[in-house]
């Protein structure tokens, strides 16, 4: 419990007749990163905003580094960084300006704001952009000046609310980097975020937010591990093929297999790896059934977040109508096949 | 001292968003330049001042300390924008996130506020002596008048905090800030000499706060014309009472305002 560099317990907050938090607990050890994953609306920015004294929770307690965020909000401050969901950035400042501000009102002297401003832009690669209005800076670079904003005091305790959203591949993976020679060195990270190959790479504990409560933790192993092993996915050329299909893969199947008639598509779980693939294809070949698609696919971060969530998330409830979507099911990652089959099934 | 430091922090920021955005400037100026021209051309020949020589220049003389006080007011609109778009582009988030002092992202505000105000008024003052406008005093007098509209102007951008931390979007604070001011102004001895206006609009009109401002000033300008005569009392005692005013204005609506800063949610 004293280990626990935040922490908090049966947090609630409603916006009205929203539950945005109805009672969580979450701990994050000292020096560790506890990725919170969710659906749109799940509360993620709120448990954020209540544990960086933003916004007072309707009942629930919550300490950050030992110091209760209600009692001591002020002493919290000064412990903690936070970049939110939105760049908070002063547009007609310049990069520099924004990170000297930041510095000067953490009382650092004028010369001192000056120079970790300037070490802040280079680690962020905004030096070029250094002496411009933040105005004419792109999302990203509003992103990445924010998050450097953030990192102005080197706190112990840092709160990144979807840091990577906007970011293109090569400014996300510097800002992984960043933040895994921070946690190297100490610095406990509560991370939200919507990519869960994020979540995969940087949190030691994930925490799944859904309708304001934690409905499941661990490690993202565990998480897999929880909703079961591998599976074999046949698309089949031709759909009168289907029930043939299904027949030759009974052998190998460990569960019940899933047969999406439109996409042609056969889910079986299996166990044994590369091995049952090679079988599997064999087999299908032998009765000449024609393969469009054939994989094994091990659980993701995705499958967890889904099944777990078990609901679509609001953006898509009244988004794309046609399962599959407007691209071919093969282009899909695997985040949008699920959903589109979640769907089918809700 | 984080408070100061904080506050100086702030304000210099908010300075330097003025110079960024000039606009702001330069429209805050053309307002007041426009009803110093609008007065004294177009309304000033059908306005007479009682106790006022008939010299054609006197309406101005008595209209000017009006004008610069009215002008210090819009401070409100200023802050009141300025406080609104800063919540809505979660830069108040920022600020509350960081290790502050309370009330110092207010503070700043209302200080950059003051140095805009003593910029249009040094303009303001320009125009005015060029078409004729002149000061009977010492000048050091004079300097006190300046800067009793100064704290007037500082003691309204509390008000326009207020209504900054009030409102949902920039553009309700902006008229929000306004609606109110010409009610405020107009009632008062600014553009017209209060004995002219109907009995029971005359006690409203002497006690409103910012009747004081305008005579106390005129007085340090020396511009009261040499007859006329203030039986009421907020008028015959305009310095202490525009200062008094002035003071409660700050005291009441900065501690409202740190408030709700303090508890501002979702
Ligand atoms: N200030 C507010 N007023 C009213 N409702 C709010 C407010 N803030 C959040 N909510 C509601 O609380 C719920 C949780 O919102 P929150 O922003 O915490 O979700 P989130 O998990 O961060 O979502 P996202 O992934 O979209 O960022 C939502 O239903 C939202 O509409
Ligand atoms: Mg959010």
């Amino acid at each position: 419990m004293s280990e626990a560099a935040i922490s908090a317990e049966g947090l609630v907050r409603t916006f009205g007749d929203v539950r945005a938090l109805d009672g969580v607990d979450l701990e994050v050890p000292e020096a560790t990163v506890l990725g919170l994953l969710g659906p749109n609306g799940a509360g993620k920015t709120t448990a954020v905003r209540v544990l960086t004294t933003l916004l007072r929770p309707d009942s629930g307690r919550a300490s950050v580094a030992g110091v209760d965020v209600l009692k001591h909000p002020d002493k919290v401050r000064s412990l903690i960084g936070l970049s939110g969901q939105y760049a908070a950035v002063d547009e007609y400042l310049t990069g520099q300006e924004n990170l000297q501000m930041v510095g000067e009102l953490y009382q650092m002297s004028a010369r001192e704001a000056k120079a970790r401003a300037r070490e802040l832009l280079k680690r962020f690669s905004l030096d070029d952009a250094a002496g411009r209005i933040a105005k004419t800076y792109s999302g990203g670079m509003r992103r990445r000046l924010d998050l450097a904003a953030a990192l102005v005091v080197r706190p112990p305790v840092m709160f990144l609310d979807e840091p990577t959203t906007g970011l293109d591949p090569r400014n996300r993976m510097a800002l992984w980097e960043v933040i895994e020679e921070l946690v190297g060195e100490g610095t406990t990270l509560l991370l939200t975020t919507q990519y869960l190959e994020e979540a995969d790479r940087l949190a030691h504990d994930i925490a799944v937010v859904d309708r304001g409560r934690v409905i499941a933790r661990g490690t993202a192993d565990q998480l897999k591990a929880q909703i079961g092993g591998e599976r074999v996915e046949v698309v089949v050329t031709d759909s009168a093929a289907l029930p043939l299909a299904v027949e030759a893969l009974a052998p190998y199947a460990i569960g019940e297999p899933t047969v999406e008639p439109h996409t042609r598509r056969i889910t079986v779980p299996v166990t044994g790896g590369a091995r049952v693939l090679a079988d599997v294809i064999r087999d299908l070949d032998a009765r000449g059934i024609l393969i469009h698609d054939i994989g094994l696919r091990r659980p993701t971060l995705d499958d967890v977040f889904l099944s777990l969530t078990g609901h679509v998330t609001e953006a898509e409830e009244g988004g794309d109508e046609d399962e599959g979507g407007p691209q071919s099911p093969d282009g899909e990652t695997g985040a949008g096949r699920r959903a589109g089959r979640k769907k089918a099934r809700v | 001292m984080t408070a100061m430091n904080d506050s100086f922090v702030v304000a210099k920021r908010n300075v330097r968003r003025m110079t960024r955005i000039p606009e702001v400037l330069v429209f805050g100026l053309i307002q007041p330049v426009m009803f110093v021209l609008l007065f004294t051309y177009v309304m000033g020949g059908a306005i007479t001042v009682p106790g006022a020589t008939t010299d054609p220049n006197a309406y101005k003389q008595y209209l000017i300390a009006g004008i610069f006080a009215q002008t210090v007011t819009f401070a409100v609109a200023g802050a009141s924008a300025g406080i609104s778009e800063d919540m809505t582009k979660g830069l108040v988030d920022r600020f509350r996130s960081l290790p502050m002092a309370r009330g110092a992202v207010l503070t700043g505000r209302t200080l950059a506020d003051s140095v805009q105000t003593a910029l249009i008024l040094v303009v303001l003052s320009i125009v005015s002596l060029l078409i004729g406008w002149r000061t009977h005093n010492d000048l050091w007098k004079v300097f006190c008048g300046f800067l009793l509209l100064l704290l007037l102007g500082y003691a309204f951008s509390w008000i326009g905090a207020l209504i900054g931390l009030s409102v949902r979007s920039p553009e309700a604070a902006t008229s929000a800030g306004l609606v109110w001011l010409f009610p405020l102004t107009f009632i008062s001895n600014a553009f017209v000499p209060v004995a002219t206006m109907p009995g029971w609009l005359q006690p409203i009109a002497y006690w409103n706060p910012f009747s004081a401002t305008v005579q106390a000033v005129r007085q340090l300008f020396g511009n009261v014309p040499p007859g006329m005569v203030q039986t009421a009392w907020p008028m015959k005692h305009a310095i202490p009472v525009s200062i008094g005013w002035s003071v409660l204005i700050i005291v009441v609506f900065r501690t409202l305002a740190v408030r709700k800063y303090r508890l501002a949610d979702g």
